[in-house]
């Protein structure tokens, strides 16, 4: 599934940590099983030998764990991130939100990550081992036998909808370098803003009546890194924590979705760990999609120290009457 | 012990449903859930539901009782209601013994009898294991699948579903399904029993080991300086603890409805931060420390106040469901020495 | 809101201080008619009006929440209403995304000499929502027992 292999990273990682470049690495930790990997700071070459792990799997964006890691120590620590990673690395530094010259930026390609759901789904629940040959996946289970699947049909949704193979900030790059892709990422959206009021009305009502305020979307986003959520918040009024009625878990939606609109990078984060499979992508695409139709093309990301549309004006903006109704897809 | 064929299974639904409300597991987006049975409901056969089954009787959110302020007056108003009765059909052996556990908490002083009405009026079928997962641990804490306990036990293979009735409230049950049922003796579920049990020896997990842990063992695992590593991934969401079958606790909140106050109780997450947000400030500061209180809660203290009974199930949801892929069996076997 | 078997539906409208609260001033000194169940909520620019009060005006039983503000170019305090222009084209866009109806929400601009485009906006505005009939989209069932 990925051309570049762990003993490349694990190579450079020794390499650049027996130097005293860095003095720390953050990369992914070996699991359980061949698809729980784990974020990961490896402090010695042992553990890098014996632990670092890169495949399939490696789907976590590492760029929020450096405002708190970049914290610990004045020294560099070695951060891998994938093209989509680097947007989100670059929109961290446009908000001040880590120290530069803290980090050693290396830059890795990728050709998409598996959803082990889509994997379990295609073969059985019971997984016992996956190994990945080039284009295909491997997959032995404890009760159906052997599977070989192509990659191409179990990637996570985000890289389905791969907006861009190049990345955007890096000390030092892996490989070569790739190019923004002409994506088909806003179908889903477009086929929403088609349907009737009443429609994507009961399309969301299932969706997010489903939701069990676990946090793990907010929690996960590169975009939300408030020090205090006004979720959060016991004076805020907000942190009801209930999902008691369908109103509530709209409110956290709407609002979560607003708050990062012209600061999400689309990275795909809170879709990967929703537990209970809610397309929350959907929500921040929209307001992208929104964006480039209201205001031009703009890719939170793309270009360090950008102004954000939300923040930004001109004199001959859309009219908000007009803007729902161009949103609703009467001009599409 | 009575048989019947799978192929009258969803007359014995429609016979249970005139009765009880009948929940059972249903595919659906999330994955299979429990919903309630209605004509043409087909039963999932995911081994196990999205969420955990101890939403029958400690929902997410619930309302305690209303308040109504008129000047100086304030008029409590009582809103507990009679659980009406039901059936919750599919329940494996791990969630299970979670609801023994909850009886624990909730059942004991001070008891609660919002959790109380609802595990009165319930009935439990669980339905024994025949292929579990390779997330699945239950065996380390002495559960066993292929008996799985509750009101009915019942067995299924391709063609026919057995049940054995194990209480009063089974007994109830089982004459409700009679006229579908033929009895059949108990020995007839060995075969399954046996190839369970064989699969289960196999299992990645099989070898789980809770010896490290326990009663008295805070003094010795508290100060761990695996934790710190353990915990630094932790995003502080709430995840593990919203599917745990186990995780009991909760926060009570009034709302102001703008004609009176609602106080309800929800579930809420040590993994938070303002978890043990109090007067006097924050108990629990970092990440490290929350983190540590939930798998010290389960594995320690919980069997400490609990005659030695483990505050986990093995039920493998934590397992499959964390964004950043830590979980128990992964501080077990740090802690435990097992890697 | 049931008033006399008669449904009226309730509005909330944020005005800004400077213009829009002005404007309505002056409907109400020429004595220009607008449904009395039109509740101005006065802001010091509309610019102050964050996603959340919206949310909380539907919450709490509103049928439509309207935002008034000065005119562009007009802002007091210079160029808080383009903000406003750009958020409220982004919320109001999401809303009806997640399938809540386009006529219940509306952003007009109303200077302080227009008293007789603020009674006829809202006149326009309560008529569009009474056809629409009760929020039931973004209501709080716990706010309606």
């Amino acid at each position: 599934m990925q051309k570049i292999t762990k003993d490349i990273l694990i190579d450079k990682s020794i390499e650049l940590l027996s130097s005293g470049k860095v003095n720390r690495v953050l990369g992914w930790k070996n699991g359980e099983f061949d698809y729980d990997v784990t974020p990961y700071v490896f402090k010695t070459e042992e553990e890098i030998k014996n632990d670092f792990v890169f495949n399939g799997f490696s789907g976590a964006n590492f760029s929020k764990y450096l405002v708190k890691e970049t914290l610990k120590s004045e020294e560099k620590v070695l951060v891998f991130l994938k093209p989509c990673d680097t947007y989100s690395f670059n929109q961290l530094l446009t908000e001040n939100r880590f120290a530069r010259e803290r980090v050693y930026a290396v830059g890795i390609p990728c050709e998409g990550m598996a959803d082990i759901s889509k994997i379990k789904a295609l073969t059985d629940e019971a997984i016992s081992k996956i190994s990945f040959e080039g284009d295909s996946i491997k997959v032995d289970t404890l009760y159906e036998g052997e599977f070989t699947l192509k990659c191409e049909d179990v990637l996570l949704e985000r890289c389905v909808n791969c907006k861009s193979k190049k990345h955007v900030a890096y000390d030092e790059l892996i490989g070569e370098d790739g190019e923004v892709i002409d994506s088909h990422r806003f179908d889903q959206v477009e086929e929403l803003e088609r349907m009737t009021e009443d429609e994507r009305f009961l399309f969301w009502q299932n969706e997010l009546s489903r939701c069990i305020r676990c946090n793990a979307c907010r929690d996960v986003c590169p975009a939300c890194t408030c020090e205090k959520c006004v979720f959060d918040n016991p004076e805020s009024s907000l942190n009801n924590k209930a999902i008691s009625d369908s109103f509530e878990e709209k409110m956290f939606h709407i609002i979560r979705a607003f708050h990062v609109a012209g600061r999400c990078t689309d990275c795909g984060e809170c879709s990967r760990v929703c537990p209970q499979n809610i397309p929350l992508h959907l929500l921040n695409r929209k307001f992208i999609k929104d964006i480039n139709s209201f205001y031009g093309d703009y890719q939170a990301g793309e270009e360090k120290g950008a102004r954000a549309p939300v923040v930004n004006f001109t004199f001959d903006d859309i009219e908000p009457g007009e803007a729902v109704k161009r949103g609703d897809g009467d001009n599409a | 012990m009575r048989k019947c064929s799978l192929n009258s299974l969803s007359d014995i639904f429609s016979k249970i449903s005139e009765s009880n409300t009948l929940y059972l597991p249903v595919d659906t987006n999330e994955g299979a859930a429990f919903k309630k049975w209605e004509e043409g409901t087909v039963m999932s056969e995911a081994l196990n539901t999205n969420r955990s089954a101890k939403d029958f009787f400690f929902p997410q959110t619930e309302d305690l009782m209303e308040f109504t302020v008129n000047k100086k007056e304030i008029e409590i108003i009582d809103t507990r209601k009679e659980s009406e009765d039901f059936v919750v059909f599919g329940v494996r052996a791990c969630d299970m013994r979670s609801f023994e556990i909850l009886d624990r908490v909730f059942l004991t002083e001070p008891y609660d009898s919002y959790y109380a009405t609802k595990r009165e009026h319930s009935t439990i079928v669980t339905l024994c294991c025949t292929r579990p997962n390779e997330t699945c641990f239950c065996t380390a804490f002495d559960i066993d699948p292929t008996n799985a306990g509750g009101d009915v036990t019942a067995y299924k293979t391709e063609e026919e579903i057995f049940f054995k009735s194990n209480t009063p409230k089974g007994e109830a049950f089982m004459k409700i399904i009679e006229a579908f049922t033929e009895e059949t003796s108990d020995d007839s579920v060995n075969e399954i029993k046996d190839k369970t049990k064989a699969i289960l020896k196999k299992l990645p997990l099989a070898n789980l080991s809770k010896d490290s842990f326990g009663g008295g063992k805070t003094e010795e695992l508290f100060e761990r300086e695996e934790w710190e590593e353990l915990s630094s991934a932790c995003l502080g969401c709430g995840t593990c603890t919203f599917v745990c079958p186990t995780c009991q606790c909760y926060d009570i909140k009034d709302y102001n409805t703008g004609k009176g106050v609602i106080r309800y109780r929800c579930w809420d997450s040590c993994m938070y931060s303002d978890f043990t947000k109090m007067a006097h400030g924050n108990s629990r500061n970092t990440q490290i420390e929350r983190f540590r209180q939930r798998f010290m809660h389960k594995l320690v203290y919980f069997p400490e106040n609990n005659d030695g009974i483990f505050g986990c199930v093995g039920c493998g949801r934590c397992l499959s469901k964390c964004p950043i892929s830590m979980n128990i069996v992964k501080v077990m076997k740090t802690l435990g020495g097992d890697k | 809101m049931q008033i006399k078997g008669e449904y009226k539906p309730l509005i909330v409208a944020f005005c800004c201080n400077w213009c829009s609260y002005a404007g309505a001033d002056l409907a109400g000194n020429n004595r220009l008619n607008y449904p009395e169940n039109v509740k101005i909520i006065k802001v010091p620019c509309s610019c102050r009006v964050n996603p959340m009060f919206i949310l909380r005006a539907f919450q709490r039983g509103a049928d439509g929440v309207i935002l008034c503000g000065c005119h562009p170019g007009d802002c007091h305090y210079t160029t808080g209403n383009y903000y406003t222009r750009r958020r409220m084209s982004l919320l109001f866009s999401m809303l009806n995304f997640l399938g809540i109806e386009k006529e219940r929400t509306r952003v007009e601009w109303v200077s302080a000499a227009e008293g007789a485009k603020f009674a006829q906006t809202m006149n326009e505005f309560t008529e569009a929502v009474m056809k629409l009939g009760e929020n039931k989209r973004l209501e709080d069932l716990r706010c309606k027992r």
